[in-house]
């Protein structure tokens, strides 16, 4: 009994990580492959349709909630100090830094991650990359590739969407329903707000995600056993471990990057 | 018997595979296995399912590295080029995958024109002409705008056998070409095959269990049961042939060389009779 468990836990240690190389393996030979994504630009441009302009609905609609919502709680909070005025930099702050990339993030994994490992196992599982080996073009480079890099490229954007409909939000429910001062709530945002500590750093933060959310998603498709069940697991890995490594990266990064910042 | 005897070393020959083994792990698919396909020939290669047929093909197209032994087309050993070499002799293959294995987000039209996008500079216009011909070697010109989700079974095996011979290949392979038609489409995907092979002068392997319709195409079968090859010969000498595998093959039995039942303990011991009664 014991030594069975025993054997269990070494052979799913041994299993992880094997796949953890492999995972490794593959995503330098994504970056090894990129020329083509680069070379034949309208594959890139085409999938960013699919994964980024297609996310766009959930990512604007869930951006205005958000801002509204912190626009909301804000209120609440800031108005026990008498600092009601400050409301646009804790709305535009908390959008830049944190909200924005990982939220946007968080969607994007749900929304495009899935799409593409769902894709990417049911073409592996009805022998389309199989058939693409066979006429001599390499999957990695005329599939993986484009998929990775338009997650990449499409991450920031998003997340700068969602920043900008949430403060929009924001701005709605506290200058337009509140009452806060239209201009108090502008020039505040505009003097606290820094493009470099502030705004560059979020878009680090959404270009890393995007890293990790493109080479999880494509990495599980590749790799998904090719039948319905395997495909379905596949999908829920991807949002899962997608989800959890945004998490862990934004303490990291926010660790760096805002360490000691007044 | 020599290996010249044996049909090997000859320069006519298009793939050959010597005392080629393969495994995953414990697992051996293939043991020892000698075959040859030579130009401009509809070679065969039958057996029951799970028997090792489709990893002969994939050991050919270079998907897999054989573990012993070695796999020749037009001379070149698959299993020692690198990529760039692979690549550039598959260019010369076409595989005709057992559902078609068509690109569902393209259209029909796409499907095909495909290998010649990514492989030559023609102008679009060429590229057009060339892919209405293939289409139409096919009898599927008129289908060229519709999607793969729009095809039947046929349909979509005969766009794909299109698309494998886009850039006129030397050798193309069929994985189960037959599986799952109806008995016109069974007839009309044979011909074809006979047809193209003829035609363009290329050479054709074929992985199937449908023993009646490849019969009536093929040049040479050859017979694999439990990873080596148990029979080979034209279709008039497996016909006639009197090993007891073949003959259970051929006619369809249920048992013989082939048991019907999968290995298990004794059936009363199973329904644990005796246990029962005491």
């Amino acid at each position: 009994m014991l030594r069975r468990a025993i054997e269990n836990l070494g052979n799913r240690t041994v299993q992880g990580i094997w796949r953890m190389g492999f995972a490794a393996r593959f995503f330098f030979a994504v970056l090894l492959h990129s020329g083509t994504a680069f070379r034949r630009f309208g594959l890139t441009i085409r999938e960013m349709y699919f994964t980024g302009v297609l996310s766009l609905i959930i990512i604007l609609v869930s951006g205005l909630f958000v801002g509204m919502v912190l626009g909301l709680q804000g209120y609440e909070t800031l108005q026990t100090y008498g600092s009601e005025e400050a409301l646009g930099i804790l709305v535009a702050l908390s959008l830049v830094r944190e909200l924005g990339p990982v939220v946007a993030a968080l969607l994007f994994a749900s929304r495009a991650g899935s799409a593409i490992t769902a894709e990417i196992g049911l073409m592996k599982a009805t022998e389309q990359l199989s058939a693409m080996e066979m006429m001599a073009v390499d999957p990695i480079a005329r599939v993986v590739a484009p998929r990775f890099w338009t997650g990449v490229i499409s991450m920031p954007l998003l997340a700068a969407l969602f920043s900008a409909m949430g403060i929009f939000g924001g701005y709605l429910v506290g200058v337009q329903l509140i009452g806060v001062d239209e201009g108090s709530f502008w020039a505040q945002m505009q003097s606290a707000v820094d493009f470099e500590q502030d705004i560059l750093n979020g878009v680090i933060k959404s270009v890393v995600f995007g890293v990790a959310i493109s080479t999880i998603a494509l990495f599980e498709g590749y790799d998904a056993p090719p039948t319905a069940e395997g495909v379905s697991g596949a999908t829920t890995r991807t949002v899962v471990t997608s989800s959890l490594a945004v998490l862990a990266l934004d303490f990291v990064l926010t660790a760096f990057m805002f360490r000691g910042l007044n | 018997m020599s290996l010249r005897g044996k049909g090997f070393l000859q320069t006519d020959n298009l793939v050959e595979i010597r005392d080629v083994a393969f495994g995953y792990s414990a697992r051996q698919i293939l043991k020892g296995i000698n075959l040859v396909a030579r130009r401009g020939q509809v070679v065969a290669i039958m057996g029951s399912s799970g028997c090792g047929k489709t990893t002969l093909l994939r050991l050919i197209g270079g998907q897999i590295r054989p573990g012993q032994g070695t796999v020749r087309v037009a001379g070149q050993s698959v299993g020692e080029l690198n990529q760039a070499d692979l690549y550039r002799l598959r260019r010369k293959m076409g595989m005709l995958f057992q559902f078609g294995a068509l690109f569902t987000d393209i259209s029909v039209f796409d499907n095909v024109a495909f290998q010649l996008r990514e492989h030559t500079d023609l102008p679009e216009e060429a590229i057009r002409d060339l892919v209405l011909m293939k289409l139409n070697a096919v009898g599927l010109r008129g289908a060229a705008r519709l999607m793969p989700a729009e095809l039947s079974g046929g349909m979509a095996r005969r766009v794909a056998l299109a698309r494998a011979i886009a850039l006129d290949p030397m050798l193309v392979m069929y994985d189960e070409p037959f599986a799952g038609l109806d008995p016109i489409s069974l007839g009309v995907t044979g011909n074809l095959i006979r047809r193209l092979t003829d035609t363009l002068g290329l050479t054709s392997l074929l992985v199937t269990h449908d023993v009646q319709e490849s019969l009536k195409i093929v040049d040479y079968v050859y017979f694999v049961s439990e990873g080596v090859i148990v029979a080979e010969g034209t279709a008039a000498e497996i016909r006639a042939s009197t090993l007891p595998y073949v003959h259970q093959f051929i006619h369809g039995e249920a048992d013989g060389p082939v048991p019907f039942h999968y290995p298990a303990p004794a059936y009363a011991e199973d329904l644990q009779l005796g246990g029962r009664r005491a």
